[in-house]
C-alpha cells in the first residue's frame, strides 16, 4: 500500500499544484455544493469530464504495458457510440445496445491485437489503420447525422448520478479498480509486464506472449466502448465525426504523465488514470480561468511540458543533486552559525 | 484584348458543347462535424440530381490538406465546375489558380477565403456577420431594458463562422449598454464540448444564475448546453435564454419543448443557387457577383417549431 | 592523427604495483577510485596503471569490480572518489562521448555499431567528410577503404555492417574506437562471440595497436587468451585491487587463486559410465528424425534418466538449433518426440514446458532474463506462466522460492526484489537456472550454461548439474569448452555443418576425441534405429 502510494506520489502532488493554480484564477474551484441530490461543483465536473480518457488510460496502460500502443481507441468510442445509439433508435432497448457496443468494442480489439500479435505488425502501424478508417465505419452506421436519441435510461450513463456523485465519475472509478485488482490479483500484471519487457525471454519462459498482447488490446478496445457510451450517453446522441476525436493522444498523454514508460514494461493503472485527471484539471481550469479562446492550446502545452519535465528521470538526478548541495550548505551554515 | 475575346469565345463554346451531355461537378465537402453540414451536403446531392449533374463528392474529414488533394483530382479528371466548402480561409491560392489554368469555374459555397476574387467564379453563402446580428437583435428585443449578462459558445478559433458570427452579434447589442458578454469560449462547434463548456461557465457563473441568456455559434453547441443547465437544475429557454444560429432539426424540436427560444437560418440549400449560377455561366458565359447572399430568416417559438421539425428532419439533418 | 609513445625501454624495478614503474611514463593512471551503489562498495580505493604500447588485461570474477572501472573510465558512471590521470592531466569525463574525445575508447562484447548501415558509414559515422554541405559518398568509402586496409581487412566497405560476421564488426568497431580516441583502448570481452579464427585474427589486430603505442586494457574471461596475448594483468576482487603482475610471472593456478580468493575448487569427474551403464538407466525420452530444412538435419535423440549428454561443435554447425527444435523455439518440421506414454508434442516453449521440459538459452540478455523485473519474479516466472493467469503463486510461496534458490545457487543480490538486470552475469545465469529448477523439469536443455561468467561460478554450475542428475533429471549442455564437457556429460554428440555426425561415450569421451569429430570431413549422419 506504502509503495503503491509512493508509485503515484508525482502524480498526486502535480494535481495538488494544479488545484492551487487554478484556485488562484477561480478561487471557489474547490467548492462542492449540493444542490437537488446531486453534488456541483468543478471538482465534480472534472472528475465527470475526465471519465473518458480515464477509461481509455486504463486500457492504454496496458497496452503500454506489453510496449504497444493503441491509436484507434478515440475512432473506437465513435464506433461503439454509433452502435449503441443506432441501437436505441431502432428501439432495442438499453442492454442490446450496451451489449453490441461492447461487442464492437472487442472486435475492434481482435483486430488490432492479431494484427499486432498474429502479423507482427508494428503496434502504431496496426492500430492506424482503424484509426482512419473507423470514423468511416462509424459515419456509415449514422449516415453522417448526428444520431439522436431521448432513452433516459442509457443518458443516465453520461448525465446520472448516484448518491449524487456522476456516473461517469464511478464508472472510471470501478473501471480503474477492477483492472487494477485483476492485475495484481491475478498474474496478469506480472506476465505483462514480463512481455514487455522481454518478449522472447518471456516466451521461452513458457509465456503465452501472443494470447496476452491479443488480450491487453482487447481490454483496450473494451474501455474505448466504455469510454464511447458514456460520450454518446452524455450528449444524447453519437457523433461520429466528433466523439472521441484525438482522445487517443490525451490518454496516451495521460499513461506518460502517469510515469508510465512507452517502452513497456511497469506500469501502475493508478497513476494513468490520476494522469488523466491531471489533464482534465488542466483542461476544466483553463475554461473557469477565463482566458480567451486562442491560449486554451498554448497554455495546455505549457503546463504538460513542466509537468513532464518535473518528472523526467534525468531532471530527477539532477534535482536529487541539487537537494544534496543545498542540504550540504545549510548543515555547513548551521555549523557557522 | 481580342486574344482575351477569342479565349473567352472557346470557352463558352467548349462549354456548349459540354452542356450537350451531363455535366460533371466535384464537391468537395468540408465533412460533416455538424448536422447542418450533412443537410447540405444531402441537398447538395438532391439538387444536383434534379438539375442531372454528375456529381463527384468528397469528403475532406475537416482537413484542409484532404480538400486541396480532392480539388487536384478534380481537376486532373476535368470535371466541368467545382463546388468547395472550404475547411479554413487561407493558402487556397495555389490550388485556385491551378483550376483556373484548367479553366474550371469553382464555386465557393458558405465559406469564404482571403485569396483573389478573381481566383473563382463565384461565392453563395450566408452573411456570417449578418446572421449574428439577427441573433443579437432578437435578444436585445426580448431582454428589453433589463439588465443582460451573456455567455457565448463561440464555433472553432480562427473559423471564419466564429469571427463574423461574433462581430454580428456584438453589432446587434451595440447600443444596448444592458446586454454584456461576460464569458466566451470555443466550444469547436461540436455538441460535445458546447456542454462540457457550458458546464463551466454555469460554475463559474454562481451556478448559472448570474446567466440571463446564452448565445451559441450554433445549434448543436446549443443543443449540448441546454442539456447542460437542465442538468445544473435551471430551465433552458426561462432561466437561460437560448438563442443560436443553423435552424437544424433538434433545435426546433427544444424550441417545441420550450427549452430553445430562437435561431437564425442558415439555409443547407447553396448548392441551388450555385448550380443557377453555373448554368448561367456554362450557356452563355454570364459571371455571376461575386457574392450571392441566402436568406437568413429568423425562427421563434411561435414560428410552429414542431412543423419546422417534422418538415426538416428528413432533409439529413 | 596519434601521438604514440613507444616504450623501447622497460623499466624493471619492482613498484608497489607490480614490475612496471608507476611513474610519470605512465599513459593512465587510477589512484584510489572509489564508487559505491546503495547496499555495494563497488570500487575501494582501487589503483590501476596503464602503460602506452602495452596490453594489460584487467581480472576478476563476476561482481569484482571490473565494469564498475571501465565505466568510470569511459564516464558512464561518476566517480565518489580518486583520481585518474590521462598522460599525467587530471581528467574526470561525464561522458562517453566526452571520454572518447579525451582519447579513450571502448569496444564492447556486443558490437555497438549500426547494423543497417553500411562500413563506411559506420566508420565515418558523425564526421562523414563533406562537399557542398552534402556527404560526399566517395571520399567517405575511400577514407574508410583506408582505414580497413589498415587492420589487413580486405572487404567492400560499401556493404551493410551487418553482411559481416561478428570477427569483422568487431575490427571496425576497433577501428572507429581508435580512430575516435586513439590513446586508450578499452576491449570488454570482445572474444566472447568469436571462434577460435577470428580470436586470432582480432589478436593480431590488437598486437598491431599495441606496437603502434596504444595502451590496451582488455577484459575477458577466457585465461588462455589473457596468456596468449597481454603484457600484464590486473586482478579485482569484491572492488578491490589484488595484484598487478607481469603476465609471464603468473602462472594459471595462481591467477585463479588471486581471483578466487581460494584455491579452485576441482570439479570431481563424476566417473564416466561405462557404456552398458548408460542402457541400464531407464529410457525417457526418445526423439526420432526431428529437423527442419536450413536448420538442422532430421537427427534422433535418446535420453535416459539421471544422464548428461553433450552437445559439441562449432559456432554455428547447429548445436543451438538442434536444442531449440527440441523445445519448441524453433518449429520441428519433420519427426517427433514420444516418453513411456505415447507422443510428446513439442512444437511450442509451451508444450514443451508442459512436457516437463526446462530451456536455459545462450544469450542471457536477449532470450534468458526480463531485466527490469526482480530476482524473485525472474525465478517464478516460468512455474507462473505454467499455472496460468489465473492461479497466481502465493507471494509467501514466491518468497520462499526466491529465498530458497537465492541460498542454494548462492546467488548474490542484495535481496530477492533487485531488478535482475542490476546483477553481474553469472548471478543472472544462476536466477534463469534457478527458474527451470523450480518447475523440477525433468528434461534440462542448457544452452553455453557457463559463457561469460568466472571460473569460482562456473565449478559451482558443472557442479549443480551433476547435483541435478542424481535425482533423475536428465540433461542437455551445449558448450564451447570441451574440457567442461568432457567433464560433466555420460556422453557426447557431435554436431557439423548442421548435421548429428557422430556420439561418444565412455572412455571415448576426451576433449582430443571430439575435436577429431569436430575435425573430421564425411564421416556419415547419425541416425539410431530404422533409416
Amino acid at each position: 500500500m506504502k509503495r503503491a502510494l509512493r508509485r503515484v506520489a508525482p502524480q498526486l502532488m502535480t494535481l495538488i499544484v494544479l488545484a492551487a493554480l487554478v484556485s488562484w484564477f477561480f478561487p471557489s474551484f474547490l467548492q462542492i455544493d449540493l444542490s437537488d441530490g446531486r453534488l456541483v461543483g468543478p471538482v465534480i465536473d472534472i472528475v465527470k469530464r475526465g471519465a473518458p480518457v480515464a477509461i481509455l488510460a486504463v486500457g492504454m496502460t496496458l497496452v503500454v504495458a506489453t510496449g504497444g500502443i493503441d491509436l484507434s481507441v478515440g475512432t473506437v468510442m465513435a464506433i461503439t457510440g454509433a452502435v449503441a445509439a443506432s441501437a436505441l433508435v431502432s428501439g432495442w432497448g438499453v442492454p442490446v445496445a450496451l451489449l453490441l457496443a461492447c461487442g464492437a468494442g472487442l472486435t475492434a480489439g481482435v483486430w488490432n491485437g492479431a494484427l499486432v500479435a498474429v502479423l507482427g505488425i508494428q503496434p502504431i502501424v496496426a492500430t492506424l489503420i482503424l484509426m482512419t478508417a473507423g470514423r468511416g465505419i462509424a459515419q456509415l452506421i449514422t449516415e453522417g447525422r448526428i444520431l439522436t436519441f431521448s432513452d433516459t435510461g442509457f443518458a443516465f450513463l453520461g448525465s446520472g448520478s448516484l448518491m449524487g456523485i456522476p456516473v461517469p465519475a464511478l464508472l472510471w472509478v470501478l473501471t480503474g479498480v477492477l483492472v487494477a485488482l485483476l492485475m495484481r490479483r491475478t498474474a496478469l500484471g506480472l506476465l505483462v509486464e514480463s512481455v514487455g519487457i522481454n518478449q522472447r525471454a518471456s516466451a521461452l519462459a513458457g509465456v503465452n506472449a501472443r494470447g496476452l498482447i491479443i488480450v491487453v488490446y482487447m481490454a483496450s478496445g473494451l474501455c474505448a466502448a466504455l469510454a464511447g457510451i458514456i460520450a454518446t450517453a452524455d450528449i444524447r446522441g453519437a457523433d461520429a465525426n466528433n466523439a472521441g476525436l484525438w482522445l487517443e493522444l490525451d490518454a496516451i498523454l495521460a499513461v506518460v504523465i502517469g510515469g508510465n514508460s512507452l517502452l513497456g514494461g511497469r506500469f501502475s493503472i493508478a497513476a494513468s488514470v490520476l494522469g488523466a485527471m491531471i489533464i482534465q484539471t488542466i483542461d476544466t481550469g483553463i475554461l473557469l480561468a477565463g482566458f480567451p479562446s486562442e491560449y486554451n492550446l498554448v497554455i495546455k502545452a505549457v503546463l504538460v511540458l513542466a509537468i513532464l519535465m518535473i518528472q523526467s528521470p534525468h531532471l530527477a538526478s539532477e534535482w536529487a543533486l541539487i537537494r544534496m548541495q543545498i542540504a550540504r550548505r545549510r548543515a555547513a551554515r548551521g555549523q557557522e552559525g | 484584348m481580342t486574344l482575351k475575346t477569342l479565349m473567352l469565345t472557346t470557352v463558352a463554346t467548349l462549354g456548349l458543347a459540354a452542356a450537350a451531355q451531363a455535366q460533371t461537378v466535384g464537391f468537395s465537402q468540408i465533412g460533416s462535424e455538424s448536422g447542418w453540414r450533412a443537410a447540405e451536403t444531402t441537398l447538395t446531392k438532391q439538387q444536383a440530381q434534379e438539375r442531372g449533374i454528375d456529381l463527384k463528392f468528397s469528403d475532406a474529414q475537416q482537413k484542409q490538406e484532404n480538400q486541396i488533394a480532392a480539388l487536384r483530382t478534380f481537376i486532373a479528371q476535368g470535371v466541368d465546375a467545382i463546388l468547395i466548402a472550404p475547411v479554413v480561409a487561407t493558402g487556397w491560392d495555389s490550388i485556385l489558380e491551378e483550376a483556373k489554368e484548367a479553366d474550371i469555374p469553382v464555386v465557393l459555397l458558405d465559406r469564404q477565403v482571403d485569396s483573389d476574387k478573381e481566383l473563382y467564379l463565384t461565392a453563395v453563402g450566408s452573411d456570417l456577420v449578418h446572421e449574428g446580428e439577427v441573433a443579437g437583435k432578437w435578444l436585445a428585443e426580448a431582454v428589453g431594458d433589463k439588465s443582460c449578462r451573456v455567455v457565448e459558445l463561440q464555433g472553432t478559433t480562427g473559423s471564419s463562422p466564429a469571427i463574423d458570427r461574433k462581430t454580428g452579434f456584438e453589432k446587434g447589442i451595440a447600443g444596448h449598454a444592458n446586454i454584456e458578454i461576460v464569458r466566451s469560449q470555443t466550444a469547436d462547434f461540436t455538441r460535445s464540448i458546447g456542454k462540457e463548456v457550458m458546464e463551466s461557465f454555469l460554475q463559474a457563473e454562481n451556478g448559472g444564475a448570474d446567466i440571463c441568456a446564452l448565445y451559441a455559434h450554433n445549434d448543436d453547441m446549443a443543443v449540448g448546453a441546454i442539456q447542460a443547465i437542465k442538468e445544473a437544475g435551471l430551465k433552458p429557454g426561462e432561466d437561460i435564454l437560448v438563442v443560436s444560429i443553423d435552424a437544424v432539426p433538434d433545435i426546433f424540436k427544444a424550441m417545441a419543448d420550450g427549452e430553445a427560444n430562437a435561431t437564425v437560418e442558415l439555409t443547407p440549400n447553396m448548392a441551388g443557387p450555385a448550380f443557377d449560377a453555373l448554368a448561367a455561366y456554362w450557356k452563355d458565359g454570364t459571371v455571376p457577383p461575386k457574392f450571392i447572399q441566402t436568406d437568413s430568416a429568423l425562427y421563434t417559438m411561435s414560428d410552429d417549431p414542431a412543423g419546422q421539425y417534422q418538415a426538416r428532419k428528413g432533409l439529413g439533418y | 592523427m596519434l601521438a604514440p609513445r613507444f616504450l623501447t625501454d622497460i623499466p624493471n624495478e619492482t613498484g608497489p604495483l607490480g614490475r612496471w614503474q608507476a611513474g610519470h611514463d605512465m599513459l593512465l593512471t587510477i589512484r584510489s577510485l572509489t564508487k559505491s551503489f546503495p547496499g555495494t562498495k563497488a570500487l575501494d580505493g582501487v589503483d590501476f596503471d596503464l602503460a602506452a604500447g602495452e596490453v594489460h588485461a584487467l581480472l576478476g570474477e563476476n561482481g569484482a569490480g571490473k565494469s564498475t572501472l571501465i565505466k568510470c573510465l569511459t564516464g558512464a558512471y561518476r566517480r565518489d572518489a580518486g583520481e585518474m590521470r590521462l598522460e599525467g592531466r587530471a581528467i574526470s569525463p561525464s561522458s562517453t562521448s566526452e571520454a572518447q574525445e579525451l582519447g579513450i575508447g571502448t569496444v564492447y562484447q556486443e558490437v555497438n555499431l549500426l547494423p543497417n548501415l553500411t562500413v563506411a558509414q559506420n566508420l565515418t559515422f558523425g564526421r562523414e567528410p563533406r562537399r557542398f554541405g552534402l556527404v560526399n559518398g566517395r571520399l567517405q568509402k575511400l577514407q574508410a577503404q583506408e582505414m580497413v586496409q589498415g587492420y589487413g581487412l580486405n572487404i567492400d566497405v560499401g556493404r551493410d555492417l551487418s553482411t559481416y560476421s561478428v570477427a569483422i564488426q568487431q575490427i571496425i568497431a576497433i577501428a572507429r574506437a581508435v580512430a575516435l580516441s586513439g590513446k586508450v583502448l578499452i576491449l570488454d570481452e570482445p572474444t566472447a562471440s568469436l571462434d577460435a579464427a577470428e580470436v586470432r585474427m582480432l589478436f593480431d589486430v590488437v598486437r598491431g595497436l599495441r606496437d603502434r603505442g596504444l595502451g590496451i586494457v582488455f577484459v575477458s574471461h577466457f585465461l588462455d587468451q589473457v596468456f596468449d596475448l597481454t603484457d600484464r594483468l590486473t586482478v579485482l576482487r569484491n572492488g578491490q585491487h589484488v595484484v598487478t603482475e607481469r603476465t609471464t610471472d603468473v602462472d594459471r593456478l595462481q591467477l585463479i587463486h588471486h581471483m578466487l580468493g581460494r584455491d579452485l575448487e576441482t570439479v570431481e569427474t563424476p566417473g564416466h559410465t561405462e557404456a552398458g551403464d548408460v542402457v541400464q538407466r531407464p529410457e525417457m525420452l526418445r526423439f526420432s528424425g526431428i529437423g527442419r530444412a536450413g536448420v538442422v538435419d532430421p537427427f534422433d535423440l535418446t535420453v535416459h534418466k539421471g544422464e548428461v549428454i553433450g552437445l559439441a561443435g562449432l559456432l554455428g554447425s547447429g548445436r543451438t538449433e538442434s536444442a531449440e527444435l527440441l523445445f519448441g523455439l524453433r518449429r520441428a518440421q519433420t519427426g517427433e518426440a514420444r516418453d513411456a506414454n505415447g507422443p510428446v508434442a513439442i512444437d511450442t516453449p509451451q508444450a514443451a514446458i508442459a512436457a516437463g521440459f526446462g530451456f536455459a538459452p545462450e544469450d542471457r540478455k536477449t532470450d534468458g532474463i526480463v531485466a527490469d523485473l526482480s530476482v524473485r519474479e525472474n525465478i517464478i516466472l516460468a512455474l507462473q506462466a505454467k499455472r496460468g493467469w489465473a492461479r497466481p503463486l502465493p507471494r509467501a510461496e514466491q518468497d520462499r522460492l526466491a529465498a530458497d534458490y537465492i541460498k542454494r545457487l548462492d546467488i548474490r543480490t542484495p535481496d530477492a526484489e533487485k531488478a535482475i538486470g542490476d546483477l553481474s552475469g553469472g548471478n543472472q545465469q544462476k536466477v534463469v537456472l534457478a527458474r527451470w529448477l523450480a518447475m523440477n523439469p525433468r528434461f534440462l536443455i542448457l544452452d553455453e550454461p557457463t559463457r561469460g561468467i568466472d571460473v569460482g561460478a562456473h565449478a559451482e554450475i558443472l557442479k549443480l548439474i551433476d547435483r541435478l542428475t542424481e535425482d533423475g533429471m536428465a540433461v542437455l549442455v551445449i558448450s564451447s569448452e570441451l574440457d567442461e564437457l568432457v567433464v560433466a556429460a555420460d556422453r557426447i554428440i557431435v554436431v557439423r555443418d548442421r548435421r548429428h555426425v557422430t556420439e561418444l561415450t565412455g572412455a571415448a569421451v576426451t576433449t582430443d576425441t571430439i575435436m577429431q569429430a569436430i575435425a573430421a570431413e564425411d564421416t556419415p549422419p547419425l541416425r539410431e534405429g530404422v533409416l
